[in-house]
C-alpha cells in the first residue's frame, strides 16, 4: 500500500514552510534514512528523512513551493511489490502518524522542541478548530494601537523573531556596549533563529556563545554590567534561567539600592518564557508573576513584533536590569512593524489594544490572542470587550488598567501562568484598592490551572487558559 | 549523620597540610614593611573597634571580622595597579580599607546611618566604591566568583589592561558556578586571579569535613588554569605570588589561582562560639604565624626601628580608627525617604 508523504512540523510554532527542494525524483528508489527534500521556515532548514523502503511515486507539492500546510502530503512511497506508476495518496488530509516523516534536527538542543504544531492548543474556540493565522491588527482600534507610531507611517509586516533580531541589532550598532550573549546564540544563529544574522555582523567579541552554563554567564553578565557594559543574556527559555534567577535577583536586581545608588546593572536577560507546545512540566512555566514581585527589576512581556521590537530597544537602553519574556508561540506570528529609524515603544505603559464599552480583558504577551478571540466571539453576542496589553507587567500600568474598569466596570484577567500569587491576583488586588467602587461584578481570573504542565495533548489544552473560558467569564461579569 | 560527623572531627582534629616554610619568602625595604605594618594594623584595629561596637548593639546583623588574614588583601592590594578590581564575599570589611576606602564610611555603614558608603542600606556585606574599583560585597556565597570573572569579561571586551582580583573562600570553593566561571575564564582566557581564602573554616565545617580536594590551588586542574598555595600569613610571600598571578593574567594568559592558605581568629560572624576548634589551635596561630607580628618583628630587628616609632604608628591608626567610630556612631539614620530612592535609576 502506498504510504503518504507529509509536510513535517519542526516546530511547535509551525504552520507552514516552504518546501526548498526535493533531493530524489520519481521513481527513486528510496531506504529508511535516505532524505528525500529539503523544507524551509524562517527560522531553520531542515531535512525530511525517509522512514520507509520503497519506490517514491509521486511528488505531490513541487520544489520551491511556498507556504505548504504541516501534513499535507508532498509525495507518495510505493512500497514494495507495488506499482508505482499506480500508487496513489489514501488520505490526503490524513494526520501524520508520528515517524512517518522524520525531520532531522541538526541540534539536540534542550530548548529546541521539534514536536508537533501548536495546531488546536489553547487559542481556537471549540476543540477541533484550527487557530486562523492572527488577523489582530485589522480588528483593533488604529488610534489606540498606534498611539507610538506618527500618522502616515509606512508599516512592513515582520515576525516576532524578526523584530526582536532587528532591535538588537539597531542597538548594537549605536552603542559598542552593547553585546549578546548565551547558548547557540552566535554560530547556530540562536536556539530559535532571534539572533540571526548578528555574529555576522557584530563578530565574535560581540556575540558570545556560552557554555551550557545559566548560571555562571548570568553572573558574568551581571558583573559586566557593573563596570557598565550592556549584556543581553539570551536564556534558551527562561525555565533554565532558573538555574540562574539567584544572579537576577539577588546581584541584578538589589545592587543599587544595596550600593546605595552607586552601581546599577544595566542588563537585559531575555528569551522564551512560559509554555511552548508538548514539552512538559520542566519546560512551560511562565515566570512573569515571579519576576514582577522583585522591586529593582523592570519585566516586559509584549505580544505584537512591533511592541517586541520597540520594548527591546528601550529595555536595552534602560539603564536598570530588565526581565524581557518572549513567547515562543508568538516568534513566527507576523505583525505591522513600523519603519522608522528608531521606533521605541515606552517601559511601563499598557495598550488599548481594542476600545469596549462592556467589559475591561487584561493581558500580556501569547494571553492577548487569546483576549482578542475572545472579544469576537464576545461581539457576535453583544458584549463589547476592551482589551488591555499590559506590555510591562513591571511596573504596572494601574492607571490604565483603572481607567478602563472605571468605564466598564468588570474586568476578567488572562494569563498563562499559575493562579495563585500570579499576575490577575495583583491585577484584581489593584482594581479591589482603587476602582472598587466602580466595580459592577468581581474580578474574574482566567490562568493557567493549578498544575505542573501535562504532556498529553488534551491534558495541556485543559491546563492552558482557553478563548471558552474567557467568553464564559466576560459573560458571567456581565450577568449574562 | 551529624553526630557521627562531629564525632569524626573530634577523633581527627583538623590536619591542614602544614604551612610551607617560607625561608625564601622575597624580601620586603623598610619602605615596604612599614606601609605593610601600617594597612594590616588599620585593618586589624578598625575590626576589634567593629567587634567592640557589635557587643554595645551599634552595629546589627551579620559581622564577619577578618582579624588574622590581613596578610592577604594587603599583600595583593600591593600587585596591582589603578583600574584593576577587587570583588569579594560578605567578610569584606579588610577588602575595602585595603582598596583605599574611608574607614569612616565602612564603619558608618556598619552601624546603619546616612554617611555609610551605601547610605546605610547595605550593611556590612554590602558596600561599594566605583571610585576605588571595588565592586562589594556580597553576600551570597561565591555569587562574586561569577561577578568578579564578569568584571574581567569586561576588561577583556574593552582591552584595557585591567585585572580583576576575585577573592572568596574555602567554603565558597565549593559552590558550582565557582567552576562555570573558571570554565569561560579559561576558555576566553579572561584576566582574572581567584584568591581562594582559606582559612580552613567554612562558618563552622573545617576544610577536611566539606572538601574531597583540600588543596584549593588544584581547583582549577581540569580548566588547566594554573594555581600555587601561598602562605597568606606572610605578606612577602603574598605579594610575590600576586604579582605572579596578576601577571599571568594581564598579559592575556588567562586566569590564576591563589590558594592562600590563611586563618581567622575570630568566630565566623558575631555570634560564633568558634566551638568547633580548640583554645590552643587560635593560640598556636596567633603566637606562631601573626601576619602584623611578623613584619613587627622585622621593623625592630632588621629596620632598627624603636617601640616609640612603632607606637606612634600605633596611635595615628587608632586615631583614625576612633575618629570612624566616632563619626559612626553620631552620624544620623538615613533619612525616612530613603526607604524608597535608589531602586530604579531613571530612564533616558
Amino acid at each position: 500500500m502506498a504510504i503518504d508523504i507529509l509536510m513535517p512540523a519542526l516546530s511547535p510554532t509551525m504552520e507552514q514552510g516552504k518546501l526548498a527542494k526535493w533531493l530524489k525524483k520519481e521513481g527513486d528508489k528510496v531506504k529508511p534514512g535516505d532524505v528525500l527534500a529539503e523544507i524551509e521556515t524562517d527560522k531553520a532548514t531542515m531535512e525530511v528523512e525517509a522512514i520507509d523502503e520503497g519506490v517514491l511515486a509521486r511528488i505531490l507539492v513541487g520544489d520551491g513551493t511556498d507556504n505548504v500546510a504541516v501534513n499535507t502530503p508532498i509525495g507518495v512511497l510505493a512500497v514494495e511489490g507495488e506499482d508505482a506508476s499506480k500508487a496513489v495518496a489514501s488520505a490526503p488530509a490524513a494526520p501524520a502518524a508520528p515517524g512517518q516523516t522524520a525531520p532531522t534536527p541538526d541540534s539536540q538542543s534542550e530548548g529546541m522542541s521539534e514536536t508537533s504544531s501548536a495546531l488546536g492548543r489553547g487559542g481556537d474556540t471549540s476543540p477541533d478548530a484550527l487557530p486562523a493565522a492572527p488577523s489582530i491588527i485589522s480588528s483593533r482600534s488604529a488610534h489606540d494601537a498606534m498611539a507610538e507610531i506618527p500618522e502616515g507611517t509606512e508599516m512592513v509586516t515582520m515576525t516576532v523573531r524578526e523584530a526582536l533580531r532587528d532591535a538588537m541589532a539597531e542597538e548594537m550598532r549605536k552603542d559598542p556596549n552593547v553585546f549578546v550573549m548565551g547558548e547557540e546564540v552566535a554560530e547556530y544563529q540562536g536556539a530559535y533563529k532571534v539572533t540571526q544574522g548578528l555574529l555576522q555582523e557584530f563578530g565574535e567579541r560581540r556575540v558570545i556563545d556560552t557554555p551550557i552554563t545559566e548560571h555562571g554567564f548570568a553572573g558574568v553578565g551581571v558583573g559586566a554590567a557593573f563596570t557598565g557594559l550592556r549584556p543581553i543574556v539570551e536564556f534558551m527559555t527562561f525555565n533554565f534561567a532558573m538555574q540562574a534567577i539567584d544572579q537576577l535577583i539577588n546581584s541584578a536586581a538589589k545592587t543599587l539600592y544595596m550600593s546605595g545608588g552607586q552601581l546599577g546593572a544595566p542588563i537585559v536577560f531575555r528569551g522564551p518564557n512560559g509554555a511552548a507546545s508538548r514539552v512538559g512540566a520542566q519546560h512551560s512555566q511562565d515566570f512573569s508573576a515571579w519576576y514582577s514581585a522583585v522591586p529593582g527589576l523592570k519585566v516586559v512581556s509584549p505580544y505584537s513584533a512591533a511592541d517586541a521590537k520597540g520594548l527591546l530597544k528601550s529595555a536595552i537602553r534602560d539603564p536598570n536590569p530588565v526581565i524581557f519574556l518572549e513567547n515562543e508561540i508568538l516568534y513566527g506570528q507576523s505583525f505591522p512593524v513600523p519603519k522608522l529609524d528608531d521606533f521605541t515603544v515606552p517601559i511601563g505603559k499598557a495598550r488599548i489594544h481594542r476600545e469596549g464599552k462592556d467589559v475591561t480583558l487584561v493581558s500580556f504577551s501569547i494571553g492577548v490572542s487569546y483576549a482578542l478571540k475572545a472579544a469576537q466571539e464576545l461581539e457576535k453576542e453583544g458584549i463589547s470587550a476592551e482589551i488591555i496589553d499590559l506590555r510591562t507587567i513591571r511596573p504596572m500600568d494601574t492607571d490604565t488598567i483603572v481607567a478602563s474598569v472605571m468605564k466598564t466596570g468588570r474586568c476578567v484577567t488572562v494569563e498563562e501562568g499559575y493562579p495563585q500569587s500570579g499576575v490577575g491576583a495583583e491585577i484584581s488586588a489593584r482594581i479591589m484598592e482603587h476602582a472598587f467602587d466602580y466595580l459592577d461584578a468581581p474580578v474574574i481570573r482566567i490562568t493557567g490551572k493549578d498544575v505542573p504542565m501535562p504532556y498529553a495533548a488534551n491534558l495541556e489544552k485543559l491546563a492552558l487558559p482557553s478563548v471558552a473560558e474567557i467568553v464564559q467569564a466576560a459573560k458571567a461579569v456581565c450577568y449574562r | 549523620m551529624a553526630v557521627a560527623a562531629r564525632k569524626a572531627n573530634k577523633s581527627t582534629p583538623n590536619k591542614t597540610p602544614a604551612r610551607k616554610a617560607t625561608p625564601n619568602s622575597p624580601q620586603f625595604d623598610k619602605g615596604q614593611d612599614l606601609s605593610a605594618y601600617r594597612e594590616m594594623l588599620l585593618i586589624r584595629r578598625f575590626e576589634e573597634k567593629s567587634g567592640q561596637m557589635y557587643g554595645m548593639g551599634l552595629i546589627g546583623g551579620f559581622c564577619h571580622l577578618y582579624i588574622g588574614q590581613e596578610a592577604v588583601v594587603v599583600g595583593m592590594q600591593l600587585a596591582t595597579r589603578e583600574g584593576d578590581q577587587v570583588i569579594t564575599g560578605y567578610r569584606d570589611h579588610g577588602h575595602m580599607l585595603a582598596c583605599g576606602m574611608e574607614a569612616r564610611g565602612v564603619m558608618a555603614e556598619l552601624t546603619g546611618r546616612r554617611g555609610g558608603l551605601s547610605k546605610g542600606k547595605g550593611g556590612s556585606m554590602h558596600m561599594f566604591s566605583k571610585e576605588k574599583h571595588f565592586y562589594g560585597g556580597h553576600g551570597i556565597v561565591g555569587a562574586q566568583v561569577s561577578l568578579g570573572t564578569g568584571i574581567a569579561f569586561a576588561n577583556h571586551y574593552r582591552q584595557n589592561g585591567n585585572v580583576c582580583l576575585t577573592y572568596f573562600g574555602d567554603g565558597a570553593a565549593n559552590q558550582g558556578q565557582v567552576y562555570e566561571s573558571f570554565n569561560m575564564a579559561q576558555l576566553w582566557k579572561l584576566p582574572v586571579v581567584y584568591v581562594i581564602e582559606n582559612n580552613r573554616y567554612a562558618m563552622g565545617t573545617s576544610v577536611n569535613r566539606a572538601s574531597a580536594q583540600t588543596d584549593f590551588s588544584k581547583r582549577g586542574v581540569s580548566f588547566n588554569i594554573p594555581g600555587e598555595q601561598v602562605d597568606g600569613m606572610d605578606i612577602r610571600a603574598v605579594y610575590a605570588a600576586g604579582q605572579r598571578a596578576v601577571e599571568h593574567a594581564r598579559s592575556g594568559k588567562g586566569p590564576y589561582i591563589l590558594e592562600m592558605q590563611t586563618y581567622r581568629y575570630r568566630g565566623h560572624s558575631m555570634s560564633d562560639p568558634a566551638k568547633y576548634r580548640t583554645k590552643d589551635e587560635v593560640t598556636r596561630m596567633r603566637e606562631e604565624h601573626d601576619p602584623i607580628e611578623q613584619v613587627r618583628r622585622r621593623l625592630l630587628e632588621s629596620w632598627k626601628l624603636s617601640e616609640d616609632e612603632l607606637k606612634a604608628i600605633d596611635s595615628k591608626v587608632r586615631e583614625i580608627v576612633n575618629e570612624a567610630a566616632e563619626f559612626a556612631t553620631h552620624d544620623p539614620e538615613p533619612d525616612p525617604s530613603e526607604l524608597y530612592t535608589d531602586i530604579l535609576l531613571e530612564a533616558h
